[in-house]
C-alpha cells in the first residue's frame, strides 16, 4: 500500500483493517513457532497443548481476512497497488495459517517426544528454529513495509533452512543405524525439521508475493530471480 | 500506427489546454483516454478530427497524422476528414427525423449511394452493426426520438457508422444510460474495433478497463502515461497514474 491515503476514507480503513489483521495472524505464527519448539527443548508439555489450541484463532484470522478480501473486491473493485495488495494478502493468508498448522505438528511431536527420553541434547534444532522464525519475521517485515530488497534477501536466505535440515537428517540417520531404539525418536525429530524447513518455503513465497505486490511483477517459479545463487 | 500525434501543444486564445501530447493509436484497437476534469482527453479527442476549429481562437502546434497524412494541413479536405474520423458525444443527439432517416442522411449527402434499395441496404447492415437492427427494423419509419436512450445512442453510432468512417471518436458515450444499455454500447464498441480505430474518452474507469486494450491518462493538459491497458490497471508504471487509478488525490 502506498503511503498517500485514499480520498475514500472507508476504502482507506478497510485496506488498513486487512493489513491488522494479516500482521496480527502471522505474529501469532511466529510465536507458536517459536513456543513449540521451545516446549520440546524445555519438555514442557503444557506449552506444547497451548500452541496446539491457540491454531483456532488463526483459523479465525485467516476467515475474516478472506472475507475482507471478497468484500473489497466486490465493493471497491481494487485496481493497480491496491489490486495487487489484496491479492497479495489472499495468497499470503494460506501460507502464514499454514504455519500455524505446522506449529500444531510441532507441537504433537513434542508432546509426544517428551513422554520418551532425550535421544541427544538437541542444538541444530534451536537454530533451525530461530533461523525459520527470522525468516518468517523478515518476509513479514518485507510485507509490512512493501520492501522489495528485503524480500529477495529471505528468498535467497531459504537455502540456509534447506541446508540445515539436510545436515539434521544425516545426523539423526546416524543415530537410527547404531541403535535401531532410537528410530521413533529420531524419525519425530527429523519431522520436526521438515516443518521448519517447510516454514522456510512458506516465508519464501510470502516475500515472492511481496516482490510482486511493490513491483507488479511475478518471481516465482525462478521466473526473475535465480534462486540458486 | 493508425494516427500519429506528434508534439502537440494547443491553446484557446492565450489558455494552453495541452501540453507536448506525443502518441500513436494503433488501428483495429480501442485506446481509452482517462482523466480528472479539465485535463485536456475530451479537447485532445477533438483535435483528432479538427472540431476544435470550429472554437474561435482555438489554436494547435505539432502534428496529427492519420495514415501518415498531416490532418492539419492547408490541403486537407475538413469535411472529409470528419467523414473518415466519426464522432459519437456523450448525449445522443439524433437528428428530428426518422430512424431510417437518420442513417440514410449522411449516406445522401455523401452521396454514397442514391438508389432506394441501395440505401435500405446500407441502412439495414449499420444497424446491424450498431446492435440495434433487431429492436428498430419495425418501426424504421417512426421517430427517432421515440426510442430509449440507449437505443438513440446506438442509433447515432449507426449514423457515424453509415459514412463509411475508419477512426470513431467517442466522447463519453455511456456515460448518460444505464448499466443495461452501458453494456450493450461496451459490447458495441468491442466489436466495432474489428473494423474500426476507437478512441474513447471516459470518466468510468472500470470502463476503460474492460472495453480498451490502450490508455492514455492525463492530467493538467500533460499526457502522464500510456500504456497496454492491462498494465495501466494492475502497475501503472508513472506516480500519478497509480494515485489517480487508486482513488488518491486531491
Amino acid at each position: 500500500m502506498p503511503e498517500r491515503e485514499h480520498t475514500s476514507k472507508h476504502y482507506e480503513q478497510q485496506l488498513r483493517e486487512l493489513k491488522n489483521k494479516l500482521l496480527l495472524m502471522s505474529h501469532q505464527a511466529e510465536q507458536m513457532i517459536a513456543d513449540s519448539i521451545r516446549s520440546l527443548v524445555e519438555r514442557r508439555p503444557s506449552l506444547a497443548e497451548e500452541v496446539i489450541n491457540r491454531d483456532d484463532e488463526i483459523d479465525k484470522l485467516e476467515i475474516e481476512v478472506d472475507d475482507l478480501c471478497y468484500a473489497i473486491l466486490a465493493l471497491e473493485q481494487p485496481v493497480a497497488s491496491d489490486l495487487r495488495f489484496i491479492a497479495t494478502a489472499m495468497k499470503i493468508v494460506k501460507d502464514v495459517e499454514r504455519i500455524g498448522d505446522i506449529a500444531v505438528n510441532i507441537g504433537e511431536r513434542a508432546m509426544e517426544l517428551i513422554q520418551e527420553p532425550e535421544l541427544k541434547r538437541l542444538v541444530d534444532l534451536p537454530i533451525m528454529a530461530d533461523a525459520a522464525q527470522k525468516i518468517l519475521k523478515e518476509s513479514l517485515d518485507a510485507f509490512v513495509n512493501s520492501d522489495a530488497e528485503l524480500a529477495e534477501k529471505v528468498i535467497l536466505k531459504d537455502d540456509f533452512l534447506d541446508n540445515l535440515y539436510e545436515q539434521i537428517f544425516r545426523e539423526l540417520l546416524t543415530y537410527m543405524l547404531e541403535d535401531p531404539r532410537s528410530i521413533s525418536r529420531a524419525i519425530k525429530l527429523i519431522f520436526i525439521a521438515k516443518a521448519l524447513e517447510r516454514v522456510g518455503d512458506h516465508s519464501a513465497n510470502i516475500a515472492e508475493m511481496v516482490v510482486f505486490l511493490v513491483r507488479g511483477q511475478d518471481i516465482r517459479h525462478g521466473t526473475r530471480l535465480d534462486r540458486g545463487r | 500506427m493508425k494516427i500519429n500525434v506528434g508534439r502537440v501543444n494547443f491553446f484557446y486564445g492565450k489558455q494552453q489546454a495541452l501540453y507536448d501530447i506525443s502518441i500513436r493509436i494503433r488501428p483495429q484497437a480501442v485506446t481509452a483516454l482517462i482523466g480528472p476534469s479539465g485535463c485536456g482527453k475530451s479537447t485532445f479527442l477533438r483535435s483528432l478530427n479538427r472540431m476544435n476549429d470550429l472554437i474561435p481562437g482555438a489554436r494547435l502546434e505539432g502534428k496529427i497524422e492519420l495514415d501518415g497524412e498531416d490532418i492539419y494541413s492547408d490541403e486537407m479536405d475538413v469535411i472529409h476528414l470528419r467523414r473518415r474520423v466519426g464522432m459519437i458525444f456523450q448525449r445522443s443527439n439524433p437528428f428530428p427525423m426518422s430512424v431510417y432517416d437518420n442513417v440514410a442522411y449522411g449516406v445522401r449527402v455523401n452521396k454514397l449511394a442514391s438508389k432506394r434499395l441501395e440505401v435500405d441496404e446500407i441502412v439495414e447492415k449499420t444497424l446491424r452493426a450498431a446492435a440495434l437492427w433487431e429492436e428498430v427494423k419495425d418501426r424504421l419509419h417512426r421517430s427517432a426520438m421515440s426510442l430509449s436512450g440507449g437505443q438513440q445512442q446506438r442509433l447515432c453510432i449507426a449514423r457515424a457508422l453509415a459514412v463509411e468512417p475508419e477512426v470513431l471518436l467517442m466522447d463519453e458515450p455511456a456515460s448518460a444510460l444505464d448499466p443495461i444499455s452501458t453494456a450493450k454500447i461496451e459490447e458495441l464498441i468491442y466489436n466495432l474495433k474489428q473494423r474500426y480505430t476507437i478512441v474513447v474518452v471516459t470518466h468510468n474507469m472500470q470502463q476503460a478497463a474492460r472495453i480498451s486494450d490502450e490508455t492514455g491518462f492525463f492530467l493538467n493538459g500533460r499526457l502522464v502515461e500510456f500504456n497496454e491497458t492491462k498494465r495501466i490497471f494492475t502497475a501503472p508504471v508513472v506516480r500519478e497514474t497509480e494515485d489517480y487509478i487508486t482513488g488518491r488525490f486531491g
